[in-house]
């Protein structure tokens, strides 16, 4: 079993506990006298930086929220001067403006350490070859991974996405052992493999982790068994460093958060109220070493539960649970997040359809696919033909555009679908009906 | 455990042995635990407050800068642990035993030996009656003998105190009266050192021998060592960790190679980059 770095990952909690009060009380110093957006919320509330003397006291600050970064677009959230950010990435947007992001190089080397931590808690290590299958480029995925890999020594091959056959081309020739994709997109390299009549066996794949989407224990499952790895899961978001924010070592009993970078806490995503560690909630990160893009107390929109119990392989710090479920309506379509809003607003801006719509989503060949159905006014549906499909055409570029995925848009008779704003009517979700997750998510839903 | 490696590491001395032992033992101390642990300290100077939740932690073997400008509280933190100027409130461990409110002598009792600033030697003393000062808290129980071999440590560490030890303390240049302030608080066998801005007033030249000094004092003395300095470079390429201080408040903790690294710090406190700040 090994570990990165043993003297902050296997650290005595008490210890621990003094580094966080101090990273903590730093980070608020900073981002008091550096960020106007929360210097302003803390003036607001009456709360000085020195206030808080515990991280009990951290549930007095204000939550962050995605809006609030949207607002403070493009470098409003900025805690350092341009000149000191080496790299910028961004976030697929909810309405139009995604949120940039930004490193120091500091916070490039944490990365990079904290990207090691995770791969070596999955099984990697300097001997392996690591194929990266993520998207390079604004998305934080690819680049993460790809400097862990390094530091730790392992070969990085850099294919990004898409070219499925390519892909195994490549793993097959030369001689892959590791393997860092979406989940589904690992099945959708297994289907391939058959069409193409290569043993799975034949190759060298070893490890696999996996992240950028909720994935069940059975596709776990599946995945081990046609790919014969063990595949562990991986968590992050853009919005508070990328991934390497947690990971699963091999015992995959949760995803072990590195806590000498971040605090997490759990809330009631309705009130907002702290909820104790081991209840089901919503995900609220803050960062502690960040220098150019700090966060405090971000509503992640994850839900999970956190357990401080020690877990078998030596590591000290807390494991949360893999999330299966959001606390808003965000959906992630091939790795990327979509929200109905987006759609709506879309639609509004599109004269012609009223913006009573309904989204479908499901999983055909492993990809997922998104299809709106648009209610339209009565004169275009039964107009020329002509019209309706330039109609179909403008909403499908214009939602493939707003959304960067690509959508298949069907026109329907006004009032076909339910006037409901609810949730329940406005999305169907197919893939989650195949998988055993429905019943978690089932369940989740309940209350 | 520490205690018995102490008198293994000062017999090492005498009977100077190979430099690769001392390295044993500094990679011993390395993997004990926190010796000093402050949380949420406020100093006050009457009404103003200098202090602003100050939490820091000095790990056993290590040796932690506290950098920062001028007036940024930096020495109110080592005067708050040395008990010079008392904390209003918050927790000071010392090997979890809390050493709020004691009085200095007592904290020096305890194994925490501060150099102040300016160097404050006796001046009109010599040498040895400086050194001598420095077990006052010792002086009647032991017997002389143990003095004596605790002197002979700090002479052979420093040979140029050997050479002045009958000379009038205040005749010494700035750099000897350095060596001699370190030496000083050296004779009370501490565990923890908490040195003031042992540059102040040195030629560049000197400073970079001190710094070499202090880098040492940690394998001879096997002392851990609170260091503030104005001279954040110098301090950071000796610290293994740092904290940067402005206006009473930590703004930062980080390892040193890290700080040594960051822009902000380079601009505000290692003179690089003047260039005007993008707003």
């Amino acid at each position: 079993m090994n570990i990165w770095d043993e003297s902050y990952e296997c650290m005595p909690r008490e210890e621990l506990e003094q580094l966080q009060l101090e990273r903590l009380q730093s980070t608020l110093n900073r981002v008091y006298k550096n960020v106007k957006f929360y210097r302003k919320r803390f003036d607001e509330l009456n709360i000085l930086p020195e206030d808080i003397r515990s991280d009990k006291d951290l549930s007095d600050l204000p939550l962050t929220t995605k809006s609030d970064l949207r607002d403070s677009y493009p470098y409003g959230m900025f805690a350092v001067s341009l000149r000191e950010v080496v790299r910028l990435h961004s976030t697929s947007g909810m309405t139009g403006k995604p949120t940039v992001v930004g490193y120091t190089r500091n916070d490039l080397n944490t990365w990079t350490n904290l990207t090691a931590r995770i791969l070596t808690a999955g099984g990697v290590t300097k001997d392996d070859v690591v194929q990266i299958t993520f998207a390079y480029g604004m998305l934080t995925g690819a680049f993460g991974l790809h400097y862990g890999a390094e530091k730790l020594g392992a070969s990085v091959i850099p294919t990004s996405s898409g070219h499925t056959e390519k892909q195994i081309n490549i793993m097959k020739d030369y001689k892959t052992t590791t393997l860092l994709s979406t989940p589904s997109y690992a099945l959708r390299i297994v289907d391939t493999m058959a069409d193409m009549g290569i043993d799975p066996k034949s190759l060298n794949l070893r490890v696999g982790l996996f992240g950028g989407e909720p994935w069940s224990e059975n596709m776990r499952k599946e995945i081990e068994e046609r790919l014969y790895i063990d595949a562990t899961d991986n968590y992050g978001l853009s919005e508070v460093l990328g991934p390497g924010l947690s990971g699963e070592c091999r015992f995959k009993c949760g995803l072990h958060i590195f806590e000498d970078h971040f605090i997490p806490e759990i809330i009631d995503p309705t009130t907002g109220r702290s909820l104790s560690s081991g209840e089901k909630g919503e995900l609220v990160i803050t960062t502690l070493t960040k220098e150019a893009f700090p966060m405090v107390r971000f509503r992640t929109g994850d839900i999970t539960s956190l357990d401080f119990h020690s877990c078998k392989c030596g590591r000290t710090s807390v494991r949360m649970k893999k999330v299966m479920e959001r606390a808003d309506d965000m959906l992630i379509i091939k790795g990327v997040s979509v929200f109905p809003s987006q759609v709506e607003q879309v639609l509004y801006e599109i004269k012609g359809c009223e913006p009573h719509f309904q989204l479908v989503v499901d999983r055909k060949d492993r990809m997922d696919t998104l299809e709106v159905l648009v209610e339209v006014s009565e004169g275009i549906f039964f107009d020329e033909m002509k019209k309706q499909r330039q109609l179909l055409e403008n909403i499908k570029r214009s939602l493939s555009r707003k959304l960067g995925v690509s959508v298949d848009v069907k026109l329907v008779e006004p009032k076909s679908i339910g006037m409901g704003s609810k949730r329940e009517k406005r999305i169907i979700d197919k893939r989650v009906t195949h998988s055993e997750s429905a019943i978690e998510l089932g369940s989740a839903n309940d209350h | 455990m520490t205690h018995a490696l102490k008198t293994y590491s000062l017999t090492l001395v005498h009977f100077r042995l190979f430099k690769l032992e001392s390295l044993l033992i500094q990679a011993l101390l390395y993997c004990t635990d926190v010796m000093l642990k402050l949380k949420n300290i406020n100093t006050y100077y009457g009404k103003i407050q200098a202090l602003k939740n100050v939490s820091i932690h000095v790990n056993d073997g290590e040796i932690v800068a506290l950098i920062g400008a001028n007036g940024a509280g930096k020495t109110t933190v080592l005067n708050s642990i040395s008990g010079i100027t008392p904390p209003d409130e918050g927790k000071a461990l010392f090997r979890d035993t809390s050493i709020l409110g004691l009085s200095p002598d007592k904290i020096v009792k305890m194994g925490i030996s501060q150099v102040p600033e300016g160097r404050q030697i006796f001046a009109p003393l010599t040498v040895l009656t400086n050194l001598e000062l420095g077990a006052y808290h010792r002086y009647r129980r032991k017997n002389r003998f143990s003095l004596k071999e605790d002197m002979d440590a700090i002479f052979s560490f420093f040979p140029i105190l050997k050479d002045r030890k009958n000379q009038i303390a205040g005749t010494l240049s700035g750099g000897e009266q350095q060596m001699l302030a370190i030496g000083r608080a050296l004779m009370s066998q501490p565990s923890l050192l908490l040195l003031d801005e042992p540059s102040m007033g040195l030629a560049p030249i000197i400073c970079k021998d001190i710094f070499s000094m202090i880098s040492n004092l940690r394998n001879e003395f096997s002392t851990t060592i609170l260091i503030v300095e104005q001279n954040a470079k110098a301090a950071l390429q000796i610290a293994d960790r740092g904290y940067v201080m402005e206006t009473g408040k930590v703004i930062l903790e980080e390892e040193s190679e890290n700080l040594l690294n960051n822009k902000e710090v380079q601009r505000a406190y290692l003179g690089k980059e003047k260039r005007e700040i993008w707003e």
